[in-house]
């Protein structure tokens, strides 16, 4: 039989066979491949075919000895992992390496053999010839010791210092040194001093609000750079020569007058200090006697205004500034008719009483006047000669930026109420006036002029009289105040000298809505009550004050005797039915009529002399003050005490609310009721 | 300009005002109406006591700034307006 060599077997491999028979024989194995064998003719080997199976063989069944298995040779390493899991820094997480090295090394061995070129092997080379040129340089050295010079005298043997190469033989013991000096250059000094830069100390804060400051003026020349660039560039040669004449006239202009803002600011300081307890007053005092007078209140005197031009002028009218409550707006002139002359506009600040903000000089007396709601630097002016203008504080102009003359218009007698009304529908300013001539005008500010409008003419009577030439005349009366409809816009109130109350409209030119007999002498006021629309009050020289409904016109809703001529009359801001007047007597009366319909709550003399008579009134906006002018130019401004304005209680939660116009209504309407007729 | 001239003598002619003093960004006064001595005292002075209180404000909000600045004492009142290149000083006895 042939012995079958047993392979060598690799670890890890494994050789596909079919299950085989363990023998008692172990060198030879039944395999399939062993058919060559064809030593069938071995006895022993036949006979060899006996099972000896071993007691802890697996008894398993023909079909599962039939069982095929498969067995794969891979080059796979079975004791390198398979899976082998590192940390990757770059990624934070565990990751599974992909491959894994499936050599496993059994033996190693290092050889000794270089390579012939490598520096080693030259190296080792070297030394090798050199042992062997040792000897025969020892030789000629010996031979050459006998006949040569000794200049260092020394023989030593070459042995202990072998040189690394035949070529180059250096002696290191036998060597000379030779030394010679240079001549010194002898030493120069040269030196320059210079000025030195000019220093100057420089300290500075990094604050926040100095970089803000920076980042403020970058941001502003970057708007300055993307405006300019929008200019036509023809101008630019224009604009840059006019430029530098500007700029050196700023720095040659005395430096005081930049300070003009912060002198404005003191000035009020000052004054505040001085009049200290006035503005206390103002804010705070609060008359405490008032709870035990029911029905009767209190003026308190806070400033008094007055200018040393203006003191011969009488205040003919005043008006409070809508949007800055603390300014308002006073015109000068005069009453009397046999003494004219100028006028004067000043306006005022309660911050600063002793000196007016602007001061304007008229040639004629100003007569009435007028703050635009909306445009407060426009003030319309009414003047004695019957002229109107149009004062504009933003421009430092001495006289009105817009004036009718004597072409355009203008009114033949004093206009004694002007009146801003809505912008047109072109957007231009419009204004009306009123005056003795008898008609009232609607004045347009176009581009830089005044267009007229009669808006109506005042008529007496129905029927034309005879003229001298038996022309037909229509005699016109002399309108002396008027007043707008807060809601309805096309409705005003015209009062005249003959002491009618014409109640007309915008749109109809020749007729008059209503005509009312309110008066025996010239009506004064006619003021709309601010919260209830169909109520008026009119005040006139015969000493009365009347409250009016304009749906009932044939009998006055009140009637109040006054004792003197009544000058002004107007109506409180925060109440419907709170309202004050003044009398030529020099008193104020201040009405409510929620607490008592026939007589005032208050009537205050108000002037130092008693001969002087009050000539106007107004409330302010905001505050609970008045503002009362005399004939001598001085201006007052009182306090109501809290009897004089009482207003309806507001609910809780409810404080912050403004006034409730229907409340106001409402109250209004309960005491009309009272005395209304019961059959209207 | 003369309008201004026309402030600081109402101003210096107002009641109880002892003394006004316009000084510059440098803390050097430009114009006075007391004497030499006090007046640069006053405007060195005060004039650190601006800077230090507008840089108060302003760190504490940058946007916004000193209008200005009252100092009262027991004999009289120091008012002090700034304005962006000068400082205006009025001493003011308020009780006068």
């Amino acid at each position: 039989m042939a012995p079958k060599a047993k392979s060598v077997k690799p670890p890890g491999s494994t050789i596909g066979a079919k299950p085989s028979k363990m023998k008692g024989r172990p060198k030879i194995r039944d395999d399939d491949d062993m058919t060559e064998i064809g030593d069938l003719g071995d006895d022993s080997y036949v006979h060899g075919k006996t099972l000896v199976k071993p007691d802890d063989q697996l008894d398993l069944t023909e079909v599962e000895l039939k069982e095929e298995f498969t067995r794969i040779l891979t080059a796979n390493n079975p004791h390198a992992p398979q899976n082998i899991v590192r940390f990757n820094f770059k990624e934070r997480t565990y990751k599974q390496t992909s491959s894994v090295e499936q050599i496993a090394i059994h033996f190693a061995l290092d050889g000794n053999m270089l390579h012939k070129d490598s520096d080693e092997a030259r190296r080792q080379r070297a030394k090798a010839g050199m042992g062997e040129s040792k000897s025969e340089a020892a030789l000629s050295e010996a031979g050459e010791e006998e006949g040569g010079e000794g200049e260092d005298g020394e023989k030593e043997e070459v042995v202990e210092a072998p040189p690394p190469k035949k070529e180059s033989l250096r002696n290191q013991f036998n060597f000379s040194e030779r030394a010679s000096q240079t001549f010194n250059n002898p030493y120069r000094e040269r030196g320059t001093a210079t000025e030195p830069p000019p220093r100057a100390n420089f300290s500075s804060t990094a604050n926040q609000w100095e970089i803000y400051d920076a980042y403020y003026e970058d941001l502003q020349k970057q708007e300055k750079a993307k405006d300019k660039t929008k200019q036509i560039p023809t101008y630019r040669k224009e604009d840059d020569k006019t430029k530098k004449k500007l700029v050196a006239m700023e720095t040659a202009s005395d430096d005081i007058s930049r300070v003009t803002r912060a002198a404005k600011i003191v000035e009020r300081m000052v004054n505040q200090n001085t009049f200290d307890d006035i503005a206390q007053d103002f804010s705070y005092f609060e008359d405490a006697s008032d709870e035990f007078r029911d029905q009767e209140g209190t003026l308190l005197p806070l400033w008094k205004f007055s200018f040393d031009k203006a003191k011969r002028l009488a205040v003919t009218s005043i008006c409070w500034n809508p949007k800055y409550v603390d300014m308002f707006v006073v015109g000068h002139g005069s009453y009397d008719f046999t003494k004219q002359g100028r006028g004067m506009l000043l306006f005022y600040t309660l911050k600063n009483p002793s000196h007016p903000e602007y001061i304007y000089s008229t040639e004629s007396g100003v007569m009435c006047l007028d703050i635009h709601p909306i445009y407060q630097y426009l003030v319309c002016v009414g003047f004695y000669d019957g002229s109107v203008g149009v004062f504009n504080t933003q421009e430092k102009r001495p006289g009105p930026v817009y004036k009718s003359t004597a072409k355009s218009g203008k009114h033949t007698d004093p206009v004694w109420q002007v009146k801003w009304q809505k912008d047109d529908l072109d957007n231009n300013l419009n204004l009306y006036s009123v005056s003795s001539d008898g008609r009232v005008v609607s004045w347009t500010l176009v581009k830089d002029e005044l267009i007229y409008a009669d808006v109506i003419k005042l008529t007496v009577d129905d029927l034309p009289t005879e003229g001298p030439d038996g022309t037909q005349l229509q005699l016109l009366g002399c309108g002396t105040s008027f007043d707008f409809h807060k809601k309805i816009d096309y409705l005003f109130l015209v009062g005249t000298e003959e002491g009618k109350i014409h109640k007309c409209s915008k749109a109809y030119s020749s007729q008059f809505l209503d005509t009312i007999d309110a008066h025996h002498m010239a009506v004064d006021a006619v003021r709309w009550n601010p919260f209830h629309p169909d109520i008026f009050i009119s005040c006139s020289a015969d000493w009365t004050v009347k409250i009016w409904d304009h749906n009932y016109g044939n009998q006055a809703m009140f009637t109040f005797d006054l004792n003197s001529a009544v000058g002004d009359v107007a109506w409180a801001p925060f109440s419907s039915t709170v309202f004050a007047a003044v009398t030529a007597d020099g008193k104020v009366h201040v009405f409510d009529l929620n607490i008592n319909k026939y007589e005032a709550l208050c009537e205050q003399s108000v002037v130092q002399k008693k001969k002087t008579k009050l000539t106007h009134i107004e409330f302010n906006p905001r505050h609970m003050i008045i503002c009362v002018g005399d004939e001598r130019g001085y201006v007052t401004s009182l306090k109501l005490s809290p009897n004089l304005r009482k207003v309806p209680k507001k609910k809780k939660g409810e404080e912050n609310v403004g006034i409730d116009h229907e409340i106001e209504i409402a109250k209004l309407d309960k005491i009309l009721s009272l005395v209304r007729e019961p059959d209207n | 300009m003369s309008e201004v001239e026309e402030t600081i003598k109402r101003i210096q002619s107002h009641k109880g005002v002892l003394g006004i003093i316009v000084v510059n960004s440098e803390g050097i006064p430009i114009r006075t109406s007391l004497d030499n001595s006090t007046t640069v005292q006053y405007a060195g002075l005060i004039h650190q006591l601006t800077m230090k209180a507008r840089s108060t404000v302003r760190d504490i909000d940058p946007q916004n700034d000193l209008t200005f600045l009252r100092l009262r004492s027991k004999k009289h009142e120091i008012m002090v307006a700034p304005d962006k290149e000068y400082l205006l000083i009025v001493i003011q006895n308020p009780s006068e």
